[in-house]
């Protein structure tokens, strides 16, 4: 044999896989976070930088500091990419001046109490940005709902973004403005559909831009790495449903192109809806909770006490993914 | 109406779900078959079909030409055994085989000065005979599917009373990557193929014939249809999808007819019987020449390779020869694989024989065979968008994790085809449809022991 002393190495079939392994599908949603990113410091200019980067550097932390498995090397989950995207979804949920102590506060939330608590990545139920986000919103009500205008250059920070742990800071400093949503819920006030598109309103950080998101939606449908059933669901069922409100009252209830466009539906939509661990494995399931989140969301939006509805639409029907599951099971090849 | 035509929309027939790995057939789609040369020994194990295995007919010492017979079926579900070569049966003794354990096999020592000619003994004259003439004549040539099941022929094309057989399928999607045998065979053995095809429709009594072939075989698909046109009896070329599992059985019946084939049933239920065209060749030369099952077609290929081929080798040839023939094995071979690379067997060692249903030799390196980290599911739903028999193999993959085989089975794990679709997509690197592989023989164990 021209090879004597070859090895060979016994394993079972399949000898193939295909080479898009975890890791790599956690990597491409964090690239398609990039538009929104660059939009969120172009509008916000350092405090989007600053809060970012503390809610990726806190949720890291925490990965590194508990490893899911139990003999686990520390820090080796890190690598999948699953802790930066959280990390990264979770600032670009905040209001640009938020305290980064706060940030800091809901990264450790999201991360331990949201993944490492569940047994780490894919066991967990509940989408763990929003359930720091969630969190957040329990505890400083205030804090998550004040919104500023853009910021007029890079560097102007407002003295909240920097206040110390439990202190009150002086919220006089900055402007504070109210986003196209709560506009339209407490002042029956619309928003240009231009503002809209490119981001130039007050909001979350990373929910402002609507044209980059759909944009970063659009590489991942292309690349994919979500499935396009969850959006399709939202999207259908909110233009159903504020569609027909707004034909009733069109004074009262706004149009659907606004509510798709406002607040934190685009990037819910593609980014936290379609998280692959916390929503529906079957075709058919995907759709109930694609038209689940979009239903809550507008009657949250519209009936509801906030302005916002997407977060707990979310967390909600994250809640009931496993009796969509059992009720959406595919039927068998022959039966 | 009398029977209900496949709907033509004009568009290449396939099934839904299924996934497209790289089908590195550029290795040797073009290499024409070459003989492979005759070589001292030749092992052939009795059992190298599903089914009962052969009782061996010769003793020690005893001479025997090419093409007689060696072994007779040990009973319905068997077939007989012929020698490849003209020379001396060495023993009758436990040799290796490809599944890993050592069977009974008949061992022959090549006469190293016979020419090794086969006596072709003229056309049976199968207008006159009968179907259960013609299904034990099949039996007798010791033909087995060849594209890889080794399921003995006979038995799949006896008709049981009260159904009847309207389609006959031959199946020539080669959908395993790497392989190019079957592709070899329709290009340079297309008469034979058409001859088979029309031995097996009469007596089957199909009505009509569909030749199922990929699209990645369009010089096949070109001249088989050519000579389709030219038959006496109708039979259809239908260009395929190229897609993995195509080539299963059910696959294959949903992607011409347009139908699945319920669970829990043969395509003889649906009036469908389907034979691969390899196979079919295989009987096309018996009633032609009399000549049984002694050679097959295979493709040796892979990155492992440093001459790979499609050869016609003598079942009963040590692998160990035909990596030989084809120039040997470069030094980073970490696999060497009977089969395809979705459903081979990988082997320990190189003096296993090919067997009638090897339709491949396949080498690899660690750069194919990229081990993927595991990581924990993530959910991510791509086995589901997989699984040609619209499985869950998630959800099956964690039942399998707390050896929970009654809910699998409640889960429709005895539908799973073993197609390997599951672990080929799952990005966490979780072996689905190898702990599937074992639930399913635990479960069919338990229910044995019942």
């Amino acid at each position: 044999m021209s090879a004597p002393r070859m090895r060979l190495t016994l394993s079972t079939a399949p000898f193939l896989r295909s080479e898009q392994d975890t890791p790599w599908l956690m990597w491409q949603v964090v690239y398609a976070l990039i538009p929104p990113i660059a939009a969120s410091i172009y509008f916000f200019g350092l405090s989007s930088v600053l809060v970012l980067s503390t809610a990726v550097f806190s949720c890291l932390l925490t990965e590194w500091y508990f490893p899911s498995e139990p003999n686990g090397m520390k820090g080796e989950s890190l690598r999948d990419g699953s802790a930066l995207i959280t990390g990264l979804l979770l600032g670009l949920t905040l209001p640009p001046n938020m305290s980064l102590w706060m940030v800091a506060l809901g990264g450790v939330v999201a991360i331990g109490v949201g993944k490492i608590l569940w047994g780490g990545l894919g066991q967990n139920i509940f989408n763990p940005a929003l359930l720091g986000r969630a969190f957040l919103q329990a505890a400083f009500p205030t804090a998550i709902t004040t919104f500023s205008e853009p910021a007029k250059d890079f560097f102007s920070l407002s003295s909240s973004t920097l206040a110390l742990p439990l202190m009150k800071a002086s919220s006089m400093d900055v402007i504070t403005s109210a986003t196209p949503l709560s506009k339209m819920k407490f002042e029956k006030e619309g928003t240009e559909l231009w503002s809209l598109l490119i981001g130039n309103t007050s909001g979350s950080l990373g929910e402002t831009c609507a044209v980059l998101i759909l944009l970063s939606g659009l590489y991942l449908l292309v690349r994919g790495i979500i499935q396009w059933r969850i959006p399709a669901g939202i999207f259908l069922s909110v233009i159903l449903f504020s569609g027909i409100l707004h034909l009733i009252k069109p004074d009262l209830y706004p149009s659907p192109i606004f509510m798709i466009l406002s607040g934190g539906l685009l990037l819910g939509t593609f980014f936290m809806a379609t998280d692959l661990v916390t929503s529906p494995l079957t075709p058919k399931g995907c759709w109930f909770f694609g038209l689940g989140v979009g239903f809550l969301t507008v009657l949250i939006r519209v009936f509801g006490g906030l302005p916002e509805g997407m977060m707990y639409a979310i967390l909600l029907m994250n809640s009931v993914v496993p009796l969509i599951q059992r009720v959406s099971q595919q039927r068998v090849y022959g039966t | 109406m009398l029977f209900s035509d496949p709907k033509d929309d004009g568009r290449p027939g396939t099934f839904s779900h299924g996934i497209h790995p790289e089908d590195y057939k550029s290795f040797t789609c073009e290499l024409p078959i070459e003989r492979m040369e005759f070589v001292p020994e030749y092992v052939i194990p009795l059992s190298q079909h599903i089914g009962a295995p052969a009782v061996a007919e010769v003793e020690k010492g005893q001479k025997v030409q090419r093409g007689d017979r060696i072994a007779s079926p040990g009973g319905y579900v068997s077939v007989a055994y012929h020698s490849p070569v003209s020379g001396v049966v060495k023993t009758v003794e436990l040799r290796d085989h490809p599944c890993g354990e050592a069977r009974p096999s008949i061992v022959i020592e090549a006469d190293p000065f016979s020419s090794q000619k086969f006596q072709q003994r003229g056309e049976l004259d199968w207008l006159n005979m009968s179907t259960p003439q013609f299904i034990s004549l099949v039996q007798g040539a010791g033909i087995v599917g060849l594209g890889g099941a080794a399921f003995p022929t006979h038995v799949k094309i006896a008709v049981p009373e009260g159904k009847n057989c309207r389609f006959l399928i031959l199946n020539g999607c080669e959908c395993e990557p790497f392989l190019t045998a079957d592709h070899r065979v329709m290009l340079e053995n297309a008469n034979s193929l058409l001859y088979g095809t029309r031995l097996l429709a009469k007596f089957l009594g199909a009505q009509k014939a569909y030749i199922g072939i990929e699209l990645n075989k369009l010089d096949a698909i070109e001249i088989l249809k050519q000579k389709a046109a030219e038959q006496e009896y109708d039979v259809e070329v239908v260009p395929l999808e190229v897609k993995y599992p195509q080539g299963a059985e059910k696959m294959l019946i949903t992607a011409i007819l347009r139908k699945e084939v319920p669970s829990g049933k043969l395509p003889i239920d649906m009036d469908v019987v389907v034979s691969n065209v390899s196979t079919t060749v295989a009987i096309a030369d018996y009633f032609q020449s009399q000549k049984p099952l002694i050679e097959r077609v295979l493709t040796v290929t892979g990155p492992g390779i440093r001459r790979p081929a499609n050869m016609r080798v003598p079942v009963g040839t040590p692998i160990r020869d035909v990596l030989d023939a084809c120039g040997g094995l470069v030094d980073e071979t970490s696999r060497i694989i009977l089969g395809g690379p979705m459903m081979g067997m990988v082997q320990k060692s190189l003096d296993v024989p090919i067997t009638k249903g090897t339709s491949g030799i396949l080498a690899l390196t660690d750069r194919e065979v990229h081990e993927l980290k595991t990581y924990k599911c993530v959910r991510c739903a791509r086995c589901i968008e997989a699984c040609p028999a619209f499985l869950n193999p998630s959800q099956l993959g964690l039942l399998a994790r707390k050896s929970r085989f009654e809910e699998m089975v409640d889960a429709s794990l005895m539908d799973c085809m073993e197609c390997a679709s599951c672990s080929f997509a799952c990005p966490s690197g979780i072996p689905l449809v190898q702990s599937f592989r074992m639930a399913k023989s635990y479960v069919r164990e338990k229910k044995a022991k019942e």
